[in-house]
């Protein structure tokens, strides 16, 4: 009876594209799936921006300060305190989220470009902090703690002590992860992590979806389409911005820890600015608080180059003229969400004038 | 006390440079509510632009500097200045009606572009340039020593804000920017061309900027693609610490915030040099984002 099909035109496209890259390592080498796996950390971590830009509104630039907190913390437990990798990953997410709670609460209130400028100005701050070795520094400083409560041939507590980012040096041998005994190599074998990555974009894709959904969601995407009015009915503003931060934040973290594992070597250039501004860009040229756009963003801003080896020089010139085009031309990005099913209702402004 | 005064005056002399920087951001600000992100990369260009030019002209001893400096800053302030209003009329024009954001993100595509352009350009590597214009010899004043080349730095800088005041406080031209920055479409109805006059400060402000980027050069001798970056934050700083769309503020704040980076990277540590001014940057726009001399105004989100 019913003729309507089952599945929409779009759906159909997801499911054939979700196949493709499923069974793309079939068909390519180690190099290639490599940047495959390249591609889909930046999806997970664009993903996890777009929480906070896409759907919080929030212009936050310094993403990669939440990365490299969670590469660090999977670096150091792993190698210095021999924790499995895999382990680290919820430990990582927690600190970057606590990070960004201590950072976010006084800042959150600035406006836009604002706001900007400071979470340049943190990732800044972070970077300095990781090639100063700030961790050495505070771990020092607990040892004296522990000595003066007199706790001081503890094993633990010369870990502690001795725990430090290796400055400019950056941080050798981190563990690969393993799942049940079975160890993921991203370096020797590619098409494993290909799956491990593969899983957690899945996951990824599917929370962010959720979140999208739900009540907290809508409610995120309402007030940051009109914040005066928001606050007006008694919404908690602040709040609701700030939860996105740290959700993003938890989020960018635990994606630290597989970009510890994969290349099983982290340096504070992994994280510099730049770094920012590619995740930035990747979500503000795919469409800002749209699934596919931010993924398909990270195919475009992180895959292209590779295909076009002679263009990796050009690349940033590239993107910096294409961000301006996009701005003049298509400011919402190459793929946008639908607008809402219920539009707010826009007064026109002669009206409120008169 | 000597390494204070060291200190002191590498800080006032860093601190003009901050300021010179500080008031193409405040310019800009002030007319169109836009953080001009491209402008530490056009400081950048004129650092570039005035070695360029050096060499062309074999200006590397100090006769030949002396004479052709007035010359060779005029060029560099004209181009840097030209390339400045194309910046705008690419870049920020189409989007006087957008959402601000859009013009932010504009921006920082532009930054993009010119600094990868001069790595492009120049090549990643730092460049060096002649040695031996700035005189090395050091005043003594009253006991303490004042090295001629931060003097001389400071005393450029001071007079250039100097004469930018006097245009914008004193001239005809000067009070049409001024009331343009108050109010654009009252200006409009007044007669103003607001355009002109937005053209006009997207010129002074590089071209100060420029300035700056020749005398960095000149006092530490090295410059390199990437520096536009950190001394456009700095100087952004700069400007939020004295107060943004504050021309006077630019200035206070540049040589305060170039003081303040000078005794904390020798009093509290050299490796944090940075993340000092970030940290000032982060605890004024909390405590008071108005700024030191900027007054407080109400806000539209």
């Amino acid at each position: 009876m019913n003729d309507a099909p089952r599945f929409s035109k779009r759906q159909i496209i997801y499911a054939v594209v979700a196949v493709v890259w499923i069974v793309s390592p079939l068909f390519l080498d180690n190099y290639q799936t490599d940047v495959l796996n390249t591609v889909g950390l930046y999806a997970i971590l664009a993903l996890s921006l777009n929480v906070i830009l896409g759907y919080g509104g929030m212009f936050h630039m310094g993403h990669a300060a939440f990365y490299a907190i969670g590469a660090y913390t999977t670096a150091i437990l792993s190698t210095q305190f021999g924790v499995p990798t895999m382990w680290t990953m919820p430990i990582a997410g927690i600190l970057a989220g606590v990070f960004a709670l201590i950072v976010a609460r006084p800042i959150i209130h600035l406006r836009g470009d604002y706001l900007l400028i400071v979470t340049i100005g943190m990732v800044e701050i972070v970077r300095i902090a990781i090639i100063n070795d700030a961790v050495s520094s505070a771990a020092k400083f607990l040892n004296k703690g522990f000595m003066l409560l007199g706790i001081q041939d503890w094993a633990l507590c010369e870990k502690i002590a001795n725990a430090s980012t290796g400055g400019p040096n950056g941080i050798f041998g981190v563990a690969a992860p393993s799942i049940f005994g079975f160890e993921i190599n991203g370096i020797v074998n590619t098409t494993h992590y290909f799956f491990l990555i593969t899983a957690f974009l899945a996951a990824t894709i599917l929370l962010f979806f959720l979140l999208e959904r739900s009540r907290y969601g809508r409610a995120l995407r309402y007030l940051c389409s009109d914040e005066i009015a928001a606050e007006g009915s008694g919404v908690n503003t602040s709040g609701y911005k700030l939860s996105a931060f740290v959700i993003g934040a938890f989020w960018a973290g635990m994606a630290g820890t597989l970009f510890a594992g994969k290349i099983t070597f982290i340096s504070p250039t992994s994280f510099t600015f730049a770094e920012s501004v590619t995740l930035f860009m990747i979500v503000i040229l795919g469409g800002s608080g749209y699934i596919p756009g931010v993924i398909l963003g990270a195919l475009l801003v992180v895959g292209l180059p590779e295909i076009f080896q002679d263009f990796q020089k050009w690349r940033m010139l590239v993107f910096g003229i294409v961000l301006v085009i996009m701005m003049v031309l298509r400011p919402q990005g190459i793929m946008p969400p639908k607008p809402p099913k219920y539009p707010i209702h826009k007064v026109d402004e002669r009206e409120v004038t008169l | 006390m000597e390494q204070f005064f060291q200190q002191l005056t590498n800080g006032l002399a860093i601190g003009g440079i901050y300021a010179l920087i500080a008031l193409g951001y405040t310019l800009v600000y002030g007319v169109l509510k836009l953080i001009n992100f491209a402008h530490g990369d056009l400081f950048t260009i004129g650092a570039f632009l005035g070695l360029s030019l050096l060499t062309a002209f074999s200006l590397t001893d100090k006769l030949g500097f002396a004479m052709g400096v007035g010359a060779l800053v005029l060029m560099i302030v004209c181009l840097v200045g030209i390339i400045g209003i194309l910046l705008d009329q690419a870049a920020y024009k189409p989007l006087r009606t957008s959402p601000r954001l859009s013009a932010v993100v504009s921006a920082l595509g532009m930054s993009i572009v010119f600094s990868n352009a001069i790595m492009l350009v120049f090549g990643p590597n730092p460049q060096v340039y002649p040695h031996g214009i700035l005189p090395t010899s050091v005043l003594h004043i009253f006991g303490l020593p004042f090295p001629v080349k931060r003097l001389l730095l400071l005393v450029t800088s001071v007079v250039l804000m100097a004469a930018l005041y006097f245009f914008i406080q004193k001239t005809t031209i000067g009070a049409a920017i001024r009331a343009a920055a108050i109010d654009q479409d009252a200006a409009r109805l007044m007669g103003i061309n607001v355009n002109l006059v937005i053209m006009l400060i997207f010129f002074i402000g590089p071209a100060l900027g420029g300035a700056a980027g020749v005398m960095v050069g000149l006092y530490y001798g090295q410059i390199k693609w990437t520096m536009g970056w950190l001394y456009g934050l700095k100087a952004f700083t700069a400007a939020i610490l004295g107060g943004i769309g504050n021309i006077p503020g630019a200035m206070v704040g540049g040589l305060l915030l170039g003081v303040i980076e000078s005794l904390g990277s020798a009093y509290i540590s050299m490796a944090w040099k940075d993340a000092i001014t970030f940290v000032v940057l982060i605890l004024i726009l909390i405590v008071r984002p108005t700024g030191l001399l900027g007054e407080r105004v109400a806000e539209k989100i």
